[in-house]
């Protein structure tokens, strides 16, 4: 049973890691990586919402009416999501001004609604906490894995730290500007995915 | 799963809605004060950060101590009396949207695209050692490339030579347009003139490096790599705020008037 417990906390890291294997949660993992500090946050806030939202969904699962799930589901998670907004703007304000925008947009997070779906609905409620704090940690993971290499090279910083002096301000660096839009960390996905892929074949999907 | 009732999904829904609604209603209402105390300490600490006066180790409200609010009629350039409309009730983001304090702008006029601007604004004045004014402080705002962005602007007392900005609040592209909060960039406008000689608007953000030398290097700011449209959009704003529509029928006033300390 306690085998089973861990399993479920961290085979969402790398087997079953739910940006890499499941594609979910892609939009997201886009727009908040350009920065260390914001892909963090990020994490923190979804790892909390997914764990909350399972289990809220799993301890009423019995009395959730098959025909309005969706909904029922959507607005839990919404609800947990307004309160994380509320309370960063409350108590962390500085960080809510340059997450608010990502915050709302965790409540259409696929990877929330998908193990609400896929898991919570049919799993007793230690289980689905333990599955939501697994997946926020292997969507921390990736969002960890992206950042770092967007603001190291696109920002010449790490946590806002310099690191790499840049052109801009007098030193050496000089920065790649690509790596500061969205767009390119669907490449460091796919890289990403492609390693996983290859180190654990099992994730290969059947052309 | 038992066989269910027609009835319900519909009861069912309705439990869940007012849960939910107690509690997200209740976290809104009982945060607001302290959001709100948090959104106007970033406020003034963006007031003092503009200035070049903002001090991390003494408390925000002990440094805001210096700093007078007043309230500007935009239209005539004068003072509004403390017992017309206090400053401390105006509130600036509503006013632009309401009919008693807010106009439409026609498209024409409408360069730092808001639609509506405000009949009044508040002014920040920075009084030195000897009470007088040293440095006055406007808000100004305008779009970018995706959100509105927020900054004050400081002015020396010869009412043209800008001591610094800060811009506070954009959604602008983190790393491109985002750099607007770039501090190092913010310290190119430190000393450079908003009007030339005929009381024109010259100060503006260029494509790549400013001029270091000649006639328009007072006017230039350095453009922001990789940001044309947020580079337009400041440019914008401040031809708007301190053109006819915003701050510069005050300003000429004061200047005709002597200044503050004449």
């Amino acid at each position: 049973m306690a085998d089973r417990k861990r399993d479920l906390l961290l085979r969402s890291i790398i087997e079953r890691n739910p940006i890499a294997l499941l594609v979910l949660g892609i939009c997201s993992a886009l727009a908040v990586t350009s920065q260390m500090t914001t892909a963090f946050v990020m994490f923190i806030c979804v790892t909390l919402v997914v764990a909350f939202s399972s289990l809220t969904i799993s301890i009423v699962r019995y009395q959730i009416p098959n025909t309005v799930r969706i909904g029922i589901q959507i607005t839990v998670i919404a609800t947990l999501v307004i309160l994380v907004d509320q309370f960063l703007k409350a108590f962390y304000f500085d960080l809510s001004k340059q997450l608010s925008i990502y915050v709302g947009l965790i409540i259409t997070n696929c990877i929330v609604m998908g193990r609400a779906e896929g898991f919570a609905m049919s799993n007793p409620p230690v289980n689905s906490f333990l599955d939501g704090i697994g997946n926020g940690l292997g969507y921390g993971f990736v969002l960890m894995f992206v950042a770092f290499i967007r603001e190291l090279f696109g920002s010449g910083t790490l946590f806002g730290i310099e690191i790499f002096q840049l052109t801009t301000n007098g030193g050496w660096y000089e920065r790649n500007g690509f790596l500061l839009l969205p767009v390119s960390a669907f490449f460091l996905i796919s890289l990403l995915i492609w390693f996983l892929r290859t180190i654990d074949p099992v994730q290969q999907e059947k052309a | 799963m038992a066989e269910e009732s027609a009835l319900k999904p519909f009861y069912s829904v309705l439990v869940l809605a007012f849960v939910c609604s107690l509690l997200v209603a209740g976290a809104a209402v009982g945060l607001r004060p302290l959001q709100e105390s948090n959104r106007q300490l970033d406020q003034k600490k963006n007031i003092l950060r503009a200035a070049g006066i903002l001090k991390d180790d003494v408390s925000v409200a002990d440094q805001f101590k210096v700093v007078q609010t007043r309230l500007v009629e935009l239209a005539t350039g004068s003072f509004v009396a403390e017992d017309q409309l206090s400053p401390q009730q105006f509130n600036q983001t509503k006013a632009a949207f309401s009919d008693e304090f807010g106009r439409s702008l026609e498209k024409e006029e409408d360069l730092a695209r808001l639609s509506r601007i405000e009949k009044y604004s508040l002014v920040y004045l920075i009084a030195g050692g000897d009470n007088a004014i040293e440095q006055i402080i406007l808000p100004v705002r305008g779009k970018g490339l995706w959100s509105t962005m927020f900054a004050y602007v400081a002015l020396d007392a010869d009412l043209n030579t800008v001591r610094g900005i800060s811009f506070y609040a954009h959604g602008e592209t983190p790393g491109l347009g985002g750099e607007v909060e770039n501090k190092t960039w913010q310290k190119g406008w430190q000393g450079k003139k908003v009007y030339d000689q005929e009381r024109a608007v010259r100060l503006q953000v260029v494509k790549g490096s400013a001029d270091t030398s000649g006639e328009q290097a007072a006017f230039e700011i350095d453009g922001l790599s990789g940001a044309t449209m947020t580079s337009t959009g400041v440019s914008d704003l401040m031809q708007f705020w301190f053109g006819d529509h915003g701050f510069k029928p005050f300003l000429e006033r004061m200047k005709k008037e002597g200044g503050f300390n004449g």
